[in-house]
């Protein structure tokens, strides 16, 4: 067998019984990688020499018995917003193109203690803003479905390296459905935790107060896995929560026989694609068929929730990417005569379109006269969606739909009307806005051969339960295979 | 006739908190240090890092809301304040706009016409910027981030005050306040302690306000005053002259004694302020508030009290003890080592007040401990050394902070207590000098000076005067 066509924690359990080693996965990934990447570009930075010393002191580790977790020896890629010390983190954008941290984010030390092998740093949506991968200042990333689509957004190198087979597990951020669309457009299986579970710090903010860092993988018992080893405490991030159910692998039991699974009607009305309806549906009718009790209902509020993330996001973003402006660190413009001049020439050619236009989004909506009209009301919407989404909760143990209304799209589709991109996002957004769980799991293919895929939305901390149902359906469904790229 | 104006003027202060490290990181505060060492990822504004607040600072904003008798806001947030600087590494400050940690305070102040209250309008909590140093040869600027992150409130009164002697007693209020808190040292020459004064005027009688200017750069006392009689005069003068006071914030120059506008209110920014979601709300519980209160220490009306019950010093002298807490609590803690309340405050009354203001000094800068000063008046009270002795020891304890027994051994400065050695040389002295025995015993007490004087000359000081006196009339 292929040590490609293992999952992460297969390959951590073969490094382990020794018939495998962590060098092996290296070289066996970057011969991967060195076929595909110049017709996929998943990364911004590739280190091979960096990863086969990893992995040769991990692999003694292992031997030692000083590494024992179920991800040690396995290589890993991370999205290039997740700081990483000594090695260059970009952001995809030109204004980080020379920027090379002196930290490394929490979330990959968590990993790098459980003997994590990095192999470098994902493409992305410039600063996580799109949903297509194709803003980055360093080029789109290819669908390795179908080099002609995208891979969705913003981790979209993450997903696709997955994907590509050109890693065993990837990190990405979602900030409003960043990981779980992309995660769904190259037929991997993708997570945004609970907000505060996983550690901001290190990670570089695009929506302080709806971004998430969390797995794309190839199966749930690797999700479930690595969301163990990522979630932690962190006293440096004021938003971390300290909890203490975090051994998500207990949840991965095939059993959904009582559990009340919710669609909202509104999720399948006009703009979804009816091959991702049919897809999505079939899935449904899979755990009904295992004794879940499923039903539809009138999810409110849903037509608010794009206004309402872009408002607040791009606020947020707007204040966070202010400290790029040359003076410290990343891209200067050159020949400047004074500090004006610098500001504006080293940000007006340090970031692209799409990055621009949420700064003057952002920017607006937070100016003195239009806060309480755009801002503050946008606040309250959210309060609103959450509570929506309580009322939900006291229903069903989770919500069932799809995580984007198409398949991917193609290649410059998207850019030349952001509002339809936008529009792109309805089922992902609301659960950052109201901080929740929400799983992406391959349930299909459409009429051209893309992978379409199945969100399920569960309540605050209650990963477990949307854990186990993805489990059980990737149970019944039995192995995705994945891209023919990737082969 | 002329007409007759009134100052009106609301103070915007700065206080630099005395915590150990920094807002919402672990550096250190501490002055000196080179460039850019007290310094992290989240206070150099590094992409990804994340604050984290710091809760001493809370606890010193409350305190000094408690003493200025603010409302606490028991569910407060950061907001940021978005502008752009290279001195501010996030290009934005984390500061509190919407929901200040205190609000609707007041003190009272003393003023010719009585005690009078000056209302505070907030008390806020934010960070410091770093340090732009340029260099003119180089035609660069460099930036220092040690000082980003320092902790800082911001204290706005109301527009109570008339005049630059109740700006100053406001300022001294505030001053004692914090500083018996031990919340900073504020010391405006160093810029833990900031004002800025809102000042406009009006025609006595008037209800409205005038058009109002913001003063900044003043860094003492007396600069504050010079700089509220120039802006009042300033402002006058448009008046009369029919032209509009502009709103703008000013600069002081306090060695010219005039100020130039710095922007006006048209370039006023918009600071774009929203509550930074890095930062979640803060909650004070009752068991917070009610711990920070419990800890609040006696302020100086009651301390002045205290003193005038329990200590026979002079009224005057408590006044001036109790002014600077250092100085109370200097007082305080040698009278419990020596027992001498009456010594220990003619010490600090006497010689330190006379050397601070020799070496132009804070009380706040003083570096002897209680425990030399306790040591010392043990020393005179026992006559191991006299008083001319113990006066030349004080102040080199002042400046050093020496141990004053071992100094006095090292140097040799005890009184000779040997009686018979005293008397030979006594003896020597007055064989020597017959004229003067001659003149004494002619009824010319003065005489006797001259040979006490020689004595203290021949046993370099170190005789106790009294037994010379002594001595001499026996042997007179």
């Amino acid at each position: 067998m292929d040590i490609l066509d293992l999952s992460a924690v297969e390959l951590s359990a073969k490094i382990k019984a020794g018939e495998a080693t962590a060098t092996e996965a290296v070289e066996a990934v970057f011969a991967q990688i060195e076929n595909n990447e110049d017709t996929l570009n998943c990364y911004v930075t590739m280190d091979k020499e960096g990863a086969l010393k990893t992995a040769e002191a991990v692999q003694k580790k292992i031997e030692a018995g000083e590494l024992t977790g179920p991800l040690a020896g396995v290589p890993v890629a991370i999205k290039d917003n997740m700081c990483t010390e000594g090695m260059l983190t970009t952001c995809s954008s030109k204004i980080l193109g020379n920027f090379v941290p002196t930290y490394t984010s929490e979330a990959v030390i968590n990993l790098q203690k459980a003997g994590a092998v990095i192999l470098g740093k994902t493409n992305m949506d410039e600063f996580a803003m799109g949903s297509t991968t194709e803003t980055s200042a360093f080029g789109a990333t290819k669908n390795p479905w179908n080099t002609e689509h995208v891979p969705g957004g913003s981790s979209g190198g993450s997903a696709a390296a997955v994907a590509a087979n050109e890693c065993f597990y990837a990190l990405g951020s979602d900030t409003g459905g960043s990981i779980r669309q992309p995660a769904s457009y190259c037929g991997v299986v993708g997570m945004k935790p609970t907000y505060g579970t996983v550690s901001r710090y290190g990670l570089i903010a695009y929506g302080s107060s709806l971004d998430q860092i969390g797995p794309l993988c190839k199966d749930v018992t690797d999700c479930a896995t690595i969301m163990g080893i990522i979630a932690s405490h962190d006293k440096k991030d004021s938003t971390s929560v300290e909890r203490e159910d975090t051994d998500f692998t207990s949840a991965l039991v095939d059993d959904v026989r009582g559990m009340k699974i919710g669609i909202p009607r509104d999720y399948f009305g006009e703009g979804i694609d009816p091959d991702v309806k049919e897809k999505v549906l079939a899935a449904a009718d899979v755990l009904k068929e295992k004794g879940a009790v499923v039903e539809e209902f009138d999810l409110s509020l849903v037509e608010y929730a794009i206004p309402t993330y872009y408002t607040i996001a791009a606020a947020e973003a707007s204040s966070n990417l202010e400290r790029f402006d040359g003076v410290k660190y990343g891209f200067r413009a050159e020949d400047c005569e004074e500090l004006h001049q610098m500001y504006k020439r080293s940000r007006s050619q340090g970031f692209g379109p799409e990055v621009k236009r949420r700064i003057m989004l952002g920017s607006f909506v937070l100016s003195s006269g239009y806060y309480d009209a755009y801002y503050l009301k946008a606040l309250r919407v959210k309060a609103l969606i959450k509570k929506a989404f309580d009322e939900a909760f006291a229903k069903y143990d989770m919500i069932l739909g799809p995580c984007a209304p198409t398949t991917a799209p193609k290649i410059g589709s998207s850019l030349s009307d952001p509002i339809k991109m936008y529009l792109g996002d309805i089922y992902t957004i609301s659960v950052n806005l109201a901080g929740l769980p929400g799983i992406s799991v391959p349930c299909g293919v459409d009429k051209n051969g893309l992978p379409v895929g199945l969100q399920l939305i569960g309540d605050c901390f209650k990963e477990k339960k949307i854990i186990q149902a993805a489990y059980s359906y990737e149970q019944a469904r039995g192995k995705f295979s994945l891209a023919k790229e990737g082969k | 006739m002329a007409k007759q104006y009134e100052t009106v003027i609301g103070l915007e202060v700065h206080v630099e908190l005395a915590t150990k490290t920094k807002i919402f990181c672990g550096c250190s505060t501490a002055f000196g240090g080179e460039p850019n060492t007290h310094t992290c990822p989240v206070c150099t504004g590094m992409p990804g890092s994340l604050p984290v607040l710091n809760k001493q600072v809370l606890e010193y904003a409350i305190g000094v809301g408690l003493a200025t008798n603010c409302d606490i806001t028991r569910n407060c947030k950061f907001d940021r304040k978005n502008y752009f600087y290279p001195d501010n590494p996030q290009n934005y400050q984390i500061s509190q706009l919407y929901l200040p940690i205190c609000r609707n305070g007041y003190v009272e102040i003393e003023t010719e016409e009585g005690s009078k209250k000056v209302g505070i309008h907030e008390i806020h909590m934010e960070e410091d910027a770093g340090k732009l140093v340029h260099d003119e040869w180089e035609d660069s600027s460099l930036v220092d981030f040690n000082r980003s992150g320092v902790p800082l409130i911001e204290i706005v009164s109301e527009p109570d005050m008339r005049s630059a002697e109740e700006v100053i007693a406001y300022l001294e209020k505030l001053r004692l306040i914090i500083q018996y808190l031990g919340a900073s040292d504020c010391k405006l020459q160093e810029g833990s302690m900031r004002a800025d004064v809102n000042l406009s005027v009006r025609e006595v009688g008037a209800e409205k306000f005038g058009t109002r200017t913001e003063m900044k750069n003043l860094n003492s006392f007396k600069a504050i005053a010079r700089a509220i009689e120039g802006e009042r005069a300033r402002q006058i003068d448009l008046i009369e002259d029919g032209k509009e006071v502009v709103q703008e914030t000013r600069r002081w120059d306090d060695t010219k004694e005039s100020s130039y506008a710095m922007r006006s209110k048209e370039d006023a920014q918009d600071y774009r302020y929203f509550p930074d979601p890095d930062l979640v709300p803060i909650i004070v519980s009752d068991e917070l508030l009610e711990s920070i209160r419990a800890k609040q220490p006696e302020f100086r009306t009651e301390k002045m009290a205290r003193y005038k019950e329990e200590y026979d010093i002079p009224e005057y002298d408590i006044e001036i003890i109790t002014a600077s807490k250092r100085m109370a609590d200097l007082f305080e803690e040698t009278v419990a080592i020596c027992k001498q309340p009456k010594k220990v405050s003619n010490w600090l009354m006497v010689e330190t007040m006379r050397l601070l203001k020799e070496q132009d000094m804070d009380p706040e800068d003083i570096r002897f401990s209680p425990k030399n000063l306790a040591a010392l008046i043990q020393m005179t009270e026992k006559k191991e050394i006299n008083s001319s002795v113990a006066k030349e020891v004080f102040e080199v304890m002042f400046n050093e902070d020496v141990d004053p027994v071992t100094y006095v051994e090292e140097k040799g400065l005890k009184t000779v207590n040997d009686e018979g050695a005293l008397r030979r040389t006594i003896e020597e002295i007055v064989a020597a000098n017959p004229q003067s025995v001659e003149d004494y015993r002619n009824g010319k007490e003065k005489a006797i000076g001259f040979l006490v004087g020689q004595t203290m000359k021949a046993m370099k000081g170190k005789a106790d005067p009294g037994m010379v006196n002594q001595i001499l009339k026996e042997l007179l």
